[in-house]
């Protein structure tokens, strides 16, 4: 990412119609959006008796950056291994950009436009870092072992690959790194790779589970105006987050969810003052003494 | 001691039929642990595909020896198929499970008495090679004259065996580095270190282990194939888990995912297997070694010694040097998964 980018961050025209977009969305949970480039109907996981995810509605619109927030356990992760096919749910419904996923494996999705990234970072920590760039594009003819034999037939397109990884290291600061094996990364560092290696796939919805866990502040400054810079080149944002001041600052949409459920959605003023937010994250009785609360149970008794 | 006796049969084995039949099967067994992390024990059953399709032709078919090449590549994918369909999905451990009885199962079968005249039981199959034999003849090896030179010198028989075995090694060698150095083989590669990353960029991770569990496969089928025509016989027990074992302690031994390590690994093996027997052997020629009262070794338990001692250098192995002779150390410090 470039300084003139950063300089304009999130006044690009995607970016400003995005925000007008969100701007007549109920701050509702379920609630509808004018463009929606993912949307979830009634999404439910049991794992034995355990509900995890139990989503009635969730929209999601295309060019925002969507923040997808709730305490531990909550079901986030579950909800996006079920959207990107890692895991299949009991039932429901889905569909991205015109597309119905429901029998959709999870390597095609990434064809499809839709990648996502993990909580805990997967380099190929064996590869050298622009082994695992190149790694990322999609329909390399190379990758066909008949043709993997006939270097002809895929040089010129490796070289084209290979071009746009070494673009998006120095983007992402991983240029110097390049011939490094990743395991030889910093873990902050491997989250970037990771998200770069995700944007080999030219994806129109980028999901990121977690990029800020054990990323050091000065690298997650970082992480936000690449998020911002995705969005501002018309890619929507998905992504789990526990860091609530970069879901302030980064996002356009928060979705919260709480027990398999969404409880809460709105712009991030909006749900930082949402008393159902605040009882999610912090108990039902918070604000109010212990004492009251025993002689409620007095009263009760 | 007959140390000239010694060293010339470690020398020999350098490049003697089991260095070249090792290296075959040893070759494929990379594509499929080295560089895509399947854990294969099975790749004896693979070799005997290959020995009983060039078997068959003959005995059972009544068809000339040259389909048997077909005839065993066909068995090798049809076998890789029947092991991976149930257990690819699975986690890797399955496909070892999967493999190893497999592979017990294939022997069993053909060693059978039930199918004594498809396979030929216990006995095998013998006499199908004539016709790679006279091929040896026509371009010149003439079957009870020496060839080589120096220590290296063998019949003409062993000989076009041996030469037919090499350019199958160069061959397979080749395009097994070439497949790797390919986008096709960086795929490989990147599920051996983590299948759900792979599969997130948008790979069919299934498939690809499925390629490279046949691709394996069909090289080791031809390893057996070597092997039988070396023999000139196809016996069931040849093809027993122990194989399998050897094979990997080969591969090991010169290096995982690298091909030069799964060519010069089975060098060194027989080079060190037949070095350690021999020179055993020549120790209790004269009878068991004694210290005092206590017997150290006698001439009966020369082979198991040898066996005892080839598995502790695979400790040691293991230990000091886990990346093989020819493996990289760096890319081995990464295992932090």
């Amino acid at each position: 990412m470039t300084g003139d980018s950063t300089a304009q961050r999130g006044t690009s025209e995607i970016a400003v119609e995005a925000k007008r977009a969100l701007a007549t969305a109920a701050a509702e949970p379920g609630s509808a959006k004018p463009d929606p480039i993912l949307e979830a109907r009634d999404m439910v996981r049991n794992f034995g008796g355990i509900l995890a995810v139990d989503v009635e509605h969730l929209e999601v619109q295309r060019g925002s950056i969507t923040a997808l927030i709730g305490p531990n356990g909550a079901g986030k992760t579950t909800f996006f291994n079920l959207l990107t096919g890692f895991d299949e749910p009991t039932r429901g419904w889905w569909q991205f950009d015109g597309h119905q996923m429901s029998d959709v494996a999870a390597h095609r999705t990434a064809a499809m436009g839709m990648v996502r990234t993990f909580q805990l970072t997967k380099s190929l920590t064996k590869l050298p870092v622009i082994e695992n760039m190149k790694l990322g594009a999609t329909a390399q003819r190379g990758e066909k072992w008949w043709n993997a034999l006939v270097p002809s037939l895929w040089r010129d397109q490796e070289h084209e690959i290979e071009a746009r990884a070494d673009e998006l290291l120095a983007r992402f600061a991983l240029g110097h790194m390049r011939d490094e094996y990743a395991g030889a990364l910093s873990g902050g560092q491997r989250k970037l790779l990771e998200m770069a290696r995700a944007l080999m796939t030219q994806p129109r919805l980028v999901m990121l589970d977690e990029p800020m866990a054990g990323v050091n502040p000065a690298l997650k400054q970082n992480l936000n105006d690449h998020i911002r810079g995705l969005r501002d080149e018309g890619v929507t944002v998905l992504f789990v987050e526990h860091d609530m001041d970069m879901v302030h600052d980064v996002s356009d949409w928060v979705v919260v969810m709480a027990e398999g459920r969404i409880i809460a959605e709105g712009t991030p003023d909006q749900i930082s003052n949402n008393p159902d937010v605040i009882d999610a994250y912090l108990g039902s009785h918070q604000g109010t003494s212990l004492l009251e609360d025993l002689e409620a149970l007095e009263d009760l008794g | 001691m007959d140390w000239e006796a010694i060293f010339e049969g470690t020398v020999k084995s350098f490049i003697g039929i089991n260095a070249v039949y090792f290296a075959i099967a040893a070759i494929g067994l990379n594509v499929q642990f080295g560089f895509t992390g399947l854990l294969n024990f099975g790749q004896a059953a693979f070799m005997a595909a290959g020995a009983y399709g060039l078997g068959m032709t003959a005995h059972y078919f009544g068809i000339s020896f040259w389909w048997g090449i077909g005839i065993g590549i066909v068995y090798a994918i049809v076998l890789g198929l029947l092991m991976g369909i149930p257990t690819l999905r699975l986690r890797a451990d399955y496909l070892a499970i999967v493999t190893i009885a497999a592979a017990e199962i294939v022997r069993l079968v053909v060693r059978s008495v039930k199918f004594k005249d498809v396979f030929g039981g216990s006995d095998g199959i013998n006499e199908f090679s004539g016709e790679f034999r006279r091929v040896g003849t026509d371009v010149g090896f003439e079957v009870a004259d020496s060839y080589g030179f120096w220590w290296f010198t063998f019949t003409g028989r062993q000989m076009w065996t041996l030469v037919v075995g090499w350019i199958l090694v160069a061959f397979f060698g080749t395009l097994v580095y070439m497949l790797m150095k390919s986008p096709w083989g960086r795929v490989l590669k990147a599920i051996r270190e983590d299948e759900d990353a792979v599969r997130s960029l948008g790979k069919n991770v299934y498939s690809y282990k499925m390629q490279s569990l046949i691709l394996g496969g069909v090289i080791g089928t031809f390893s057996g194939m070597v092997f039988a025509l070396d023999r000139g016989s196809v016996q069931p027990d040849n093809y027993s888990r122990d194989v399998t074992f050897y094979v990997l302690t080969a591969l090991v031994l010169g290096g995982v995912a690298k091909v030069s390590g799964s060519i010069v690994g089975p060098m060194l093996f027989w080079a060190i297997f037949v070095f350690i027997e021999s020179t055993l052997r020549e120790f209790t020629r004269d009878g068991p070694v004694r210290i005092g009262d206590f017997t150290l070794i006698d001439s009966t338990q020369v082979g198991q010694i040898n066996l005892a001692l080839i598995g502790l250098m695979l400790m040691l192995l293991m230990i000091f040097r886990p990346q093989g002779l020819f493996g990289s150390r760096k890319e081995m410090a990464f295992d932090d998964r």
